[in-house]
């Protein structure tokens, strides 16, 4: 296991004014709310000394101290844990996974215990809680680095899962996921970390849990993703009006669990056309529970079959062709949408 | 059997006795009245009795001061009931009804009580320990005076968990005792056939953590080892490893005979010869309590348990429009609202209606 630093040298000076990276973003959320509130406190592997393996936490140990910044041993299982029992007694843990494939050897924890906690003490005792991990492949980690496994933790009752696809919508919802008083599993991507976008630091508001956006407005076709499989559905949704002539909406679901499937069944409503785009397997994933819904809440007005694009059904291979051939690119992105508008298949 | 050192004179005064007397003969008769009322189908699910782990139940919970958190495995009765649950509630949850600890959403394995600072009830083996973990590092970020006691079955020490867990505690100097069970038998498989190094004590050097091992069917000597480690983890903040060494009489659950695995020779020997009530009663009686006085307790604990039964059987079995009630915090039906197009069959009224996040 290897993780490598993604900042890249002067990042934070590109940045524009009101610009951010969704690195920074997230690493906004984090101070502001350790600042505002002292149970508030980091946990994870490197978070501290090391600056974060993926440089989010870069700076906070200086700042806030080893005591809110806490540098854990490689024992996701135990730490998760202590999460939950740090929580259950009023703290506010907000645990640093590496990448979502390590929660893995934590699952117990996750889905045995946190999700549990609520419902099976009778709402007695609360696990206000936050997971944030990084999902996503693009970089040659290969079968054991590479993998997206939102659908399982969002088909978990008991849990909250949250996967923002901007900078902005990374702090307003980081920060609601810090407040919210259950156990939330926040879905970061690693490609994702240094997309930039608008965010203004004076404006403190709080994102809202369960709502999608319109990251697009189009009306041909609705692409409904998160995460960095929204950050490809735009480039997707650009190249298909730029060189094809379609008006393509794209919703950016924000929240996995709770769905606003009510956006995403407007969307389709408009545009009578849906493709599900994600980054993790499609098969039994976030795309087939969208379709469901589609097909539920929209079959009258459905002039297509409800498309699905995700990753390749293989472990990720570590050859370039092969990596590049599996993942969800704009590329599929475009021959999929272009397939449903069409009538191709 | 002890690696501590046991006192001469009873560490505690004759009130105190006489109640820990009552909490284990309470607990007894529970287990009793439990396994009366599963096999009436009263009680569903699983069932794990204590039933001879009385000792170290009622000794480990003496050391813990009113306000330090209580965390345990699957065979949390006698625990619950040790640190003030009362037995009506107790009961009422194993019974699955509103009044139970945890309203009838955990049943026998998940009895907690907040207020008594007995965080439950954990279902999967050693999966507690990480938690009890955390509850020891929240107590040292609040900068409490408080400690921990996390109980586990012998059977968990061979769980990822109980590794990764005593290295944070013993890492981070959290406050926290962890008390192995150690009943002989993780379900039907002994100590010897499961465990590389059977002295499980011996386990918390590797952690560089202290340990030691209690006879866990003298009340006594668990009350002065136990006493000893949690003030130590509360002062100090220093955790240790207690092994208690007991036997349990019915099998697994009420499920399990408890003779696939062992002999009813061993059990006898253990039932009939180191029985923990029995020996308690004795000391009891040579320190000049009257058999008069123990059977006034031992019937007050019966008739305890009577009335829990009585109450049980009489509170209301939860309203199925409250089918996800506590899943998620109050305030959260409003995140999941947008939740409801496409929804699959029945789901809206079954979850969306019925509670969720209300």
């Amino acid at each position: 296991m290897t993780a490598q630093a993604q900042a890249e040298p002067g990042e934070a000076a590109v940045s524009g004014p009101g610009t951010m990276t969704f690195r920074e973003a997230i690493r906004l959320a984090l101070r502001e709310e350790m600042a505002r509130d002292e149970q508030v406190f980091v946990m994870g592997e490197e978070v501290g000394l090391f600056d974060g393996s993926y440089k989010v936490t870069s700076g906070l140990m200086d700042e806030f101290g080893p005591d809110r910044v806490r540098d854990t041993p490689i024992s996701e299982e135990a730490f998760v844990g202590a999460g939950i029992g740090a929580a259950m007694i009023g703290e506010r843990p907000v645990v640093e996974i590496m990448t979502l494939n390590f929660l893995l050897v934590a699952m117990d924890q996750v889905v045995n215990h946190a999700a549990k906690v609520g419902a099976m003490f009778g709402g007695e005792v609360r696990v206000p809680m936050v997971i944030r991990t990084p999902n996503g492949a693009g970089n040659q980690l290969t079968a054991q680095h590479s993998q997206s496994f939102d659908g399982w933790f969002a088909g978990t009752p008991g849990l909250k899962v949250l996967a923002p696809a901007n900078p902005a919508d990374a702090r307003s919802l980081l920060k609601a996921a810090i407040r919210d008083d259950d156990p939330v599993l926040f879905i970061e991507n690693l490609p994702i970390y240094k997309e930039k976008g608008e965010v203004d630091p004076g404006d403190d508001s709080i994102g809202e849990i369960g709502l999608a956006a319109i990251a697009r407005e189009g009306s041909d076709l609705s692409i409904v993703s998160h995460s960095f499989a929204t950050v490809r559905s735009l480039q997707a949704a650009e190249i298909l009006e730029r060189e094809h002539g379609y008006s393509v909406e794209v919703v950016d679901l924000r929240s996995l669990r709770p769905l606003d499937v009510a956006t995403v069944a407007d969307s389709v409503v408009k545009t009578n056309r849906a493709l599900c785009v994600e980054e993790g397997w499609p098969s039994f994933g976030v795309t087939s529970e969208i379709a469901a819904r589609i097909q539920k809440a929209c079959f009258d007005d459905l002039d297509a079959p409800v498309e699905r694009v995700g990753m390749a059904e293989v472990p990720l291979p570590y050859a370039k062709p092969l990596e590049l051939a599996a993942m969800p690119g704009t590329d599929r992105i475009v021959a999929a949408a272009i397939a449903t508008l069409e009538g191709a298949r | 059997m002890s690696e501590s050192v046991t006192t001469e004179e009873p560490p505690v005064g004759t009130e105190e006795r006489l109640s820990h007397y009552r909490s284990m003969v309470l607990s007894r008769e529970f287990e009793t009245a439990a396994e009366r009322q599963y096999k009436a189908a009263k009680i569903g699910g699983y069932c794990h009795l204590s039933s001879g782990q009385e000792a170290t139940s009622v000794g480990t919970v003496a050391g813990l001061d009113q306000d330090d958190y209580l965390v345990t495995g699957y065979r949390c009765h006698g625990f619950a009931l040790a640190r003030g649950v009362s037995a009506k509630a107790a009961m009422a949850e194993l019974f699955g009804r509103e009044d139970g600890c945890a309203h009838g959403r955990g049943g026998s394995m998940h009895l907690l009580d907040v207020e008594k600072k007995f965080y439950g009830g954990w279902g999967i083996v050693a999966g507690q320990l990480p938690i009890a973990t955390g509850i020891a590092l929240g107590i040292v970020r609040q900068g409490r005076s408080q400690a921990v006691l996390c109980e586990l079955g012998e059977g968990a020490v061979n769980m990822g968990a109980w590794h990764e867990s005593l290295n944070l505690a013993a890492l981070w100097d959290l406050p926290v005792v962890f008390l192995v069970v150690n009943n002989s038998y993780g379900m039907g498989t002994s100590v010897d056939r499961a465990s590389a190094e059977p002295e499980i004590f011996r386990r918390a050097a590797a952690h560089r953590m202290h340990g030691e091992r209690v006879d866990g069917n003298d009340l006594d000597e668990v009350i002065e080892a136990s006493r000893r480690l949690l003030d130590r983890a509360r002062l100090d903040r220093r955790p240790a490893v207690i092994e208690a060494v007991t036997y349990r009489y019915r099998g697994h659950s009420v499920a399990d005979a408890g003779l696939a695995y062992r002999s009813k020779e061993e059990i006898a020997d253990w039932s009939e010869g180191r029985d923990p009530i029995a020996r308690q009663r004795l000391r009891l009686q040579e320190s000049g309590v009257t058999v008069e006085d123990l059977e006034a307790i031992e019937d007050e604990a019966r008739s305890e348990v009577e009335a829990a039964v009585e109450h049980a059987a009489a509170s209301a079995e939860p309203s199925v429009d409250q089918l996800a009630h506590g899943m998620y915090a109050p305030g959260s039906a409003a995140q999941f609202e947008r939740m409801r197009p496409g929804s699959p069959f029945g789901e809206e009224a079954l979850t969306f209606d019925a509670g969720l996040g209300a």
